[in-house]
């Protein structure tokens, strides 16, 4: 593979041990490889230090500094902290006041790191931005492919179902070929520090880890208190705001039935949370907006695949039916529990992802799709 | 791998002379006794230490007894600052000292704690556009308690040379204590301290091909200083610590080298620096702006502010091309701050985190400032779209 000698890598690293050992496989394969990593932003006053977003501690910086160092590469830290507040910060508040579940590393995916970071590599002459994902990018006659990484219980297609063709062209997943124990093993070979490290951090930016308090203090209203209602109208109780409470939750309403009762969506018109027995939980259909499809088109019929609806569920048979305008609508062969707007459902076809749109339930259409924040921007 | 690799960054540290090694090179192994010992191993280390000491007090038309040597030019500039306004703490003299706003951090910080901590009263003199402290506002400034004035020599950012001689005259006749910081200017320049009103001079011999992990500070006789690192006697009780006798020798050294070819490195740093501020501010007429006093520089410093750059993401392109230089406003860790140097000059937010400053060398020639202006012209307008679609 000698033409990997004039290729150049910028490597997104975390100190972590995924990413340290992406950018060692880099080094060993020939590539001209630079670190990288990205000062994001963190909720200030929090403790008594400066913050610190929990993706990139000090410690977390000095950990990477000293791979970079031990591969000899070039390291560097840039600072996406302005552009992280204003996107994936603002988009997390948003979305828990329109009463849904954000995911926000998809987010920070889609704008941060293959929009932001991307443009960053390609304007320093890089021909690839690598991650420590557990994915793989296959090329093939008809375009790039997305699958999942080798290690089942790893695979992180889910957070980068919006890639595209143009993006795909231009990253890579080293460790997406191997499983977790493989990449400890190599950390071992490779003689990196990092084989013990914890994983990188959900919801990064919040000072102390507790995003009630956050969202209290930065989305007053979607932590309004109000009613608890049942399918009929009636009211059951009083909630502490629809941002504390999620799809298929059963405990914690403070609410005495005889039955059990479970979370089954929020009306953010009327600020209630709507509860009701576990068959009502149940969903057959499932639809979605913002669906990339990653072969760069819609199928131009229905198709069956496998559907994921949260990152850790068991990928579910349906039919998908795309319905224009960049939504589908998946017809499940049974019954889905906690269909959660706001997350992401992600179509799978046996390893390959196919795509995947943003949960829109229980309405086709949700109230809006121009989120400032999906301005994509191919590089 | 063959990479071009220009290193326009002398403002941070340069390479260490081959003849100042070669000076050094008795005192690690062979000539390595304690100057404060009895013995005569004590004595050969110390003849060398004071051989330096009176090498340097020569150069600078100075006593050797007026020659300490320090660990470093941040602590040349802690000990002259502490040193001297402790002194007034004990004899009841003052409490007063007055500063720059585009002072090094080594004054600055030490300024801003002697208020804080220790209750000192301290005035932060503004700068005019080109970051030169004005005569008329230190008139103002002055109290009938005011014990020290600290202007540096020239700003390590933007290469501006302070009216520091109009300043001491100043202060001597009220009576002040003048202290320089002229860690950038020191090689630039010829100094009689016998003749200049300046009471206490803080150098570092990286600066000048010298080697890192020594500083020099000048203390006029008759100065009273209370050492900040207590302990033995050493340095006439003023520093406390074991002479390092090889770095003393090698700054004598390098000094030495930096006054006889003053006039030549002069002359060679000045056509460069010239060549990049011509061709810098040719290739950007309205994104770049020279930084700086247009003469009253350094002759080895070119400084210049870009629009709508971040300095951080700057230097890792410049890095990348092969050249090192840096910035105002860069920061390791992701978390560039405005240059606080550009704002006290008057730049506003769009300029103040693109600072640029090119340090030249004696070794750099001028196909490396061609291949330098080049690769500016190539990458700005990149660093200027990125930011601006993120900002």
């Amino acid at each position: 593979m000698t033409h990997k000698k004039n290729k150049r890598v910028v490597v997104a690293m975390s100190g972590g041990v995924d990413s340290s050992v992406a950018a060692a496989l880099l080094v060993e394969q020939g590539y001209e490889v630079i670190g990288m990593m990205m000062r994001l932003w963190s909720e200030p006053g929090i403790g008594s230090q400066a913050p610190v977003n929990r993706c990139c501690t000090p410690d977390q910086m000095a950990d990477a500094r000293r791979i970079a160092d031990l591969l000899d590469i070039p390291f560097y830290v840039v600072d996406t902290q302005k552009y992280f507040r204003r996107t994936i910060v603002q988009f997390f508040i948003d979305e828990h006041a329109l009463g849904r579940t954000p995911n926000p590393c998809i987010e920070c995916n889609r704008q941060i790191r293959f929009n932001w970071l991307l443009n960053q590599a390609l304007a320093l002459e890089a021909d690839f931005l690598a991650t420590g994902h557990y994915a793989r990018v296959h090329h093939t006659e008809t375009g790039y492919q997305l699958l999942k990484g080798v290690d089942e219980d790893k695979d992180q297609s889910y957070v980068l179902h919006m890639l595209t063709q143009e993006q795909l062209a231009h990253v890579l997943f080293p460790v997406g070929e191997y499983t977790k124990s493989a990449v400890r093993e190599l950390a071992v070979r490779f003689g990196l520090p990092v084989a013990s490290k914890q994983e990188s951090q959900d919801l990064c930016f919040l000072g102390d880890g507790d995003y009630r308090r956050f969202l209290r203090q930065y989305s007053p209203e979607a932590s309004r208190p109000g009613p608890i209602l049942d399918l009929n109208g009636q009211e059951l109780g009083q909630h502490e705001g629809l941002a504390f409470y999620t799809i298929g939750q059963r405990k914690g309403l403070g609410i005495a039935v005889n039955e059990p009762v479970y979370v089954l969506r929020k009306d953010v018109q009327r600020n209630a949370l709507i509860v009701g027995p576990r068959t009502a939980l149940g969903q057959r259909t499932l639809y979605a907006r913002d669906v990339n499809w990653i072969a760069g088109n819609p199928p131009e019929a229905s198709i069956r695949a496998a559907v994921k609806i949260r990152y850790k569920a068991r990928p579910m048979l349906a039919t998908i039916t795309v319905t224009g305008n960049g939504r589908i609508r998946a017809d499940f062969d049974q019954p889905v529990y906690g269909i959660t707007p706001g997350q992401a459902a992600v179509f799978y076809n046996n390893d390959i992802c196919l795509g995947g749109g943003i949960i829109t339930n229980p309405q086709p259409d949700s109230t809006n799709t121009s989120n400032n924040a999906r301005s994509t921007q191919t590089p | 791998m063959e990479r071009k690799r220009i290193y326009l960054d002398h403002g941070a540290s340069t390479p260490v002379h081959p003849e100042v090694v070669a000076a050094m090179a008795p005192y690690w192994n062979e000539i390595y006794g304690n100057s404060s010992s009895v013995h005569e191993y004590g004595r050969l280390a110390q003849r060398a230490l004071e051989n330096a000491r009176q090498t340097i007090a020569d150069l600078l038309h100075a006593q050797p007894k007026e020659i300490v040597f320090t660990g470093c030019g941040s602590e040349s500039d802690n000990l002259a600052l502490r040193g001297v306004m402790m002194a007034a703490r004990v004899s009841g003299r003052g409490n007063h000292l007055i500063t720059s706003a585009i002072e090094h951090s080594a004054v600055l910080k030490t300024a801003e704690q002697l208020r804080d901590l220790y209750g000192f009263d301290l005035t932060v003199l503004p700068v005019d556009e080109y970051g030169q402290v004005q005569l008329s506002d230190l008139k103002t400034a002055v109290r009938p308690d005011t014990v020290l004035i600290s202007i540096m020599a020239a700003n390590n950012e933007i290469g501006t040379l302070q009216p520091i001689e109009e300043i001491g005259r100043f202060a001597r006749a009220h009576n002040i204590l003048f202290h320089t910081d002229a860690i950038q200017a020191i090689a630039t320049r010829t100094w009689n301290m016998h003749d200049l009103p300046i009471d206490l001079l803080s150098i570092a011999p990286h600066k000048f091909y010298g080697p890192k992990g020594i500083g020099i500070l000048y203390v006029r006789q008759g100065i009273n200083l209370i050492p900040t690192l207590t302990g033995g006697s050493h340095e006439e009780g003023r520093r406390a610590g074991t002479a390092n006798v090889p770095l003393a020798v090698g700054s004598a050294k390098a000094l030495q080298l930096a006054m006889a070819e003053l006039t030549t490195r002069n002359q060679h740093y000045q056509q460069l620096r010239d060549h990049l501020i011509t061709g810098i501010l040719n290739s950007f007429p309205a994104d770049c702006q020279l930084t700086g006093h247009p003469v009253e520089r350094l002759p080895h410093n070119a400084s210049f502010a870009f629009r709508h750059v971040n300095g951080n993401d700057l230097l890792m392109h410049l890095d990348m091309a092969g050249i090192a230089a840096s910035s105002g406003s860069a920061c390791k860790v992701g978390d560039p701050k405005p240059s606080a140097v550009l704002e006290a000059i008057g730049l506003g937010p769009e300029w103040t985190k693109g600072g640029l400053r090119l340090t030249v060398g004696t070794q750099n020639t001028r196909e490396e400032i061609d291949y330098t202006i080049h690769t500016l012209q190539r990458i700005i307008p990149k660093l200027q779209a990125l930011e601006t679609t993120t900002a």
